[in-house]
């Protein structure tokens, strides 16, 4: 039994060990404002700590990286300015909602004392509930789906929910009179994607738009669209919708050239960033339509800046999800202005003043102007059409 | 009685290690010195050490090829939350309720594995792995295509449609709506449910292996014929260990689900099934108490290398590498023999146990 006890007495002295490590790492990480373990540290740092999770690496990561540098461009132009300050963190959760909250706990260990949820809705549904329980405010950039913000009062969206952009493309596009015969090809095993479609059908039913043909791939099947195009070219669409991510789009556009089928294309924002994406040839992208509520080709003050700041620090234009973290970052700043929040308050603290106050204030970003929040969590702002011209996003309207 | 004595303390050595660790855990949570970040993992590696120890009793013990034990763990998941959420108005107290869903997720999954185990059990090698990697994606395929709401006539359900399709009266809820999994799950899932699942786990599958059974479904991994010859029913013990082995996940499953507020059938792909056999492999075929280690440090160790920022998946896949290297290589080996024969015959001096040889 020497043997037995021995062994056990070492894996205790190794446990321990652990322990201390994370015990050492986690004081000084969390030192200020951590409130993890009972004994909120008092905050003494002059700066709010804001943080968020999102994709930086896999297949969604183009959204990561983007909320991330645009929300890093705002953050730097505030500390700029002086007054309020903030330092942000952004950590990797691949999409996925069991390494979301690993990477949320993550920043609570740093101190987080406002979130900024996470970038894709998936995750985002994880992390919400976390936070709603945590008490700490978040602001998500890009997480549309509608159980994001659902029953949680400290959760609120900086973009439109997925039933209401199904439905705002269908009336956009009964308005505009773009298509008689719609096709739609969606994914369905994705929330984002089947969340839109479900409702554009319901809205498509109630306008009396025609739709000939709704085709789904999946995750495992998003390579080959022979099967969809066929169909709806044999059943004439001369519209088709794609409330999916660019990626699939790409290979779409590429498949239908190959089949010498050129309906007309209507997006939503998860086209946005398909000119950026590698290897892609933008001339197939001509004339898609997309609705997003950011159009990096506006002529206003706020838009030619963020753009050329973006431009000189990662080199690409920015898309939707760039401008989201942008905005995001900015009505924080606001409502804790109005708020009158200081960094030394415990994130509970700052939570229970921007619950009060966020649904309160109008905000002026890049993606719309006189933003508002409902007590919910859903913001209320009007979507741009915009057309893909020789390579470029071009506002429709 | 050597032998039996032998394997009593090598069993006590896992129960001891996994009891230790967890009574070492709650003192440490007890006194706030937890990061946030090991706090929110414990329960994630509890469902691992579970799948982890239930596929081994497949692939180690029973020596078949399984790849699709995700799928089982994808049935218990979801089969267990929708019972959680039925049961809401019956049972109050979170705990028992979880009990209770985890042991119909459990038999949700054994049922599956009793499905897909009468024709696949009768094949063996390369067939079984094959369709055991079908069932996973099919299992994923109908969750997608399920829909589950609940009113006051009870559940309801749809196959193919939509959520609109189960016609729900007033105050009804879906449950499961197709792609999108289910959403807004109270979560209920404690780490020390998570060690009850894992104590159990250990239960059954060690006395399962030292049980006249178990000798039976060891026997037909050793040699299937030689078996069959002295009277083994086959395919009896073979569905036996399967069965149980998918119950186990099952049960895992709805530990993993009510964890998260939500859960989608995409997150129990083939790559799920693929990390758990990493975790067995790694572990060592048959050796439950490497595969409860593997899972631990396998499950943290991504987690760990969060500084390493978009490197951490390759430092995660060299470490792996190195580490499969290390265990399979002679010299290394060799070394941790000679210091353990070191620590036994300084042992064997001072006590009464005999030492290995000289």
């Amino acid at each position: 039994m020497k043997k037995t006890l021995s062994i056990m007495l070492s894996m205790l002295l190794l446990l321990g060990v652990l322990a201390g490590c994370n015990n050492a790492g986690s004081s000084s990480a969390s030192a200020p404002g951590g409130s993890e373990g009972g004994q909120p540290a008092a905050p003494s740092a002059t700066a709010f700590k804001i943080g968020g999770t999102g994709p930086l690496t896999g297949g969604a990561a183009i959204y990561g990286i983007a909320a991330q540098n645009g929300a890093q461009i705002a953050v730097e132009e505030i500390n700029a300015m002086g007054g309020i300050q903030f330092e942000l963190k952004y950590e990797d959760d691949e999409h996925d909602a069991e390494k979301a909250v690993n990477a949320y706990n993550k920043l609570k260990d740093w101190g987080v004392q406002i979130s900024l949820g996470s970038v894709t809705s998936t995750p985002a549904v994880a992390t919400s509930a976390e936070t709603f329980a945590d008490r700490i405010f978040a602001l998500t950039p890009s997480a549309s789906a509608a159980a994001v913000v659902e029953g949680k009062d400290n959760v609120y969206q900086m973009c439109f929910t997925d039933p209401n952009q199904g439905s705002a493309s269908t009336q956009y596009i009964f308005d505009k009179k773009l298509g008689n015969k719609i096709a739609v090809i969606y994914k369905n095993d994705d929330v984002y994607s089947k969340g839109i479609y479900d409702t554009f059908t319901a809205k498509a039913k109630e306008l009396g738009l025609e739709i000939v043909s709704a085709t789904t791939f999946t995750e495992d099947s998003q390579t080959d669209f022979s099967v969809q195009l066929t169909e709806a070219k044999n059943n004439g669409a001369d519209l088709v919708f794609l409330p999916i991510y660019y990626t699939p789009a790409s290979l779409i556009f590429q498949q239908a050239k190959a089949m010498d089928y050129f309906p007309k294309y209507f997006g939503v924002d998860g086209m946005d960033g398909i000119l950026a994406l590698e290897g892609f040839d933008t001339s197939l992208a001509e004339d898609v339509m997309l609705l997003t509520p950011f159009n990096a080709d506006a002529t206003d003050d706020l838009t030619v800046n963020f753009v050329k700041k973006y431009q000189e620090a990662y080199g690409e234009i920015p898309n939707q999800f760039a401008a989201d973290g942008y905005d995001c970052v900015y009505a924080i700043k606001q409502a804790l202005e109005a708020a009158g929040c200081t960094p030394d308050m415990s994130a509970a603290d700052i939570c229970e003043k921007l619950v009060a106050t966020f649904p309160t204030i109008t905000f002026n970003g890049l993606t719309g102007d006189d933003v508002t929040w409902a007590p919910t969590g859903e913001v209320s702002k009007s979507p741009k059409g915009m057309i893909i011209q020789n390579g470029a996003y071009v506002g429709m309207d | 009685m050597k032998r039996i004595g032998k394997r009593l303390r090598s069993n006590l050595v896992i129960y001891g290690l996994v009891v230790v660790t967890y009574v070492v855990l709650q003192m440490v949570m007890g006194s706030g010195h937890i990061s946030s970040s090991l706090q929110g993992q414990l329960v994630p590696i509890c469902v691992y050490v579970v799948m982890a120890v239930s596929l081994n009793l497949t692939i180690g013990v029973l020596g078949e090829l399984s790849l699709g034990h995700a799928g089982f763990m994808s049935v218990g998941a979801f089969t267990g939350v929708v019972a959680c959420i039925a049961l809401e108005g019956i049972i109050s107290l979170g705990a028992v309720r979880m009990a209770v869903s985890m042991l119909i997720g459990a038999a949700c999954a054994a049922l599956a594995g009793v499905l897909i185990g009468i024709p696949v059990l009768r094949l063996s090698g390369d067939y079984l792995a094959i369709v055991t990697l079908a069932f996973g994606e099919i299992i994923k395929n109908i969750i997608n295509c399920l829909y589950v709401g609940i009113d006051h006539r009870g559940l309801r359900i749809s196959f193919l449609t939509s959520a609109a399709a189960l016609e729900l009266a007033e105050g009804g809820r879906v449950i499961i709506d197709g792609p999108m999994g289910i959403s807004g799950i109270k979560k209920l899932s404690t780490f020390t449910m998570g060690f009850a699942l894992i104590l159990i786990t250990l239960f059954i599958v060690l006395n399962l292996i030292y049980s006249r059974s178990g000798r039976a479904i060891m026997a037909l991994r050793d040699n299937r014929i030689a078996a069959e010859s002295v009277g083994i029913p086959a395919t009896k013990y073979k569905m036996m260990a399967f069965v149980t082995s998918a119950a186990l996940a099952g049960a895992a499953g709805t530990l993993y689900a009510l964890n998260y507020s939500t859960v989608t059938a995409a997150k129990f792909n083939f790559n799920t099934s693929i990390l758990i056999l990493v975790f067995v492999v790694l572990g060592g075929l048959g050796n439950i108490l490497g595969s409860i280690i593997a899972a631990t440090v396998l499950t943290i160790l991504p987690e760990m290398l969060r500084q390493f920022n978009d490197y951490r998946m390759l430092v995660y896949a060299v470490v792996l590498i190195l580490v499969m290297l290390a265990t399979n290589n002679d010299d290394f080996k060799g070394l941790l023999y000679q210091i353990r024969g070191k620590i036994l015959a300084r042992n064997g001096t001072k006590g009464k146990e005999g030492a290995v040889n000289e």
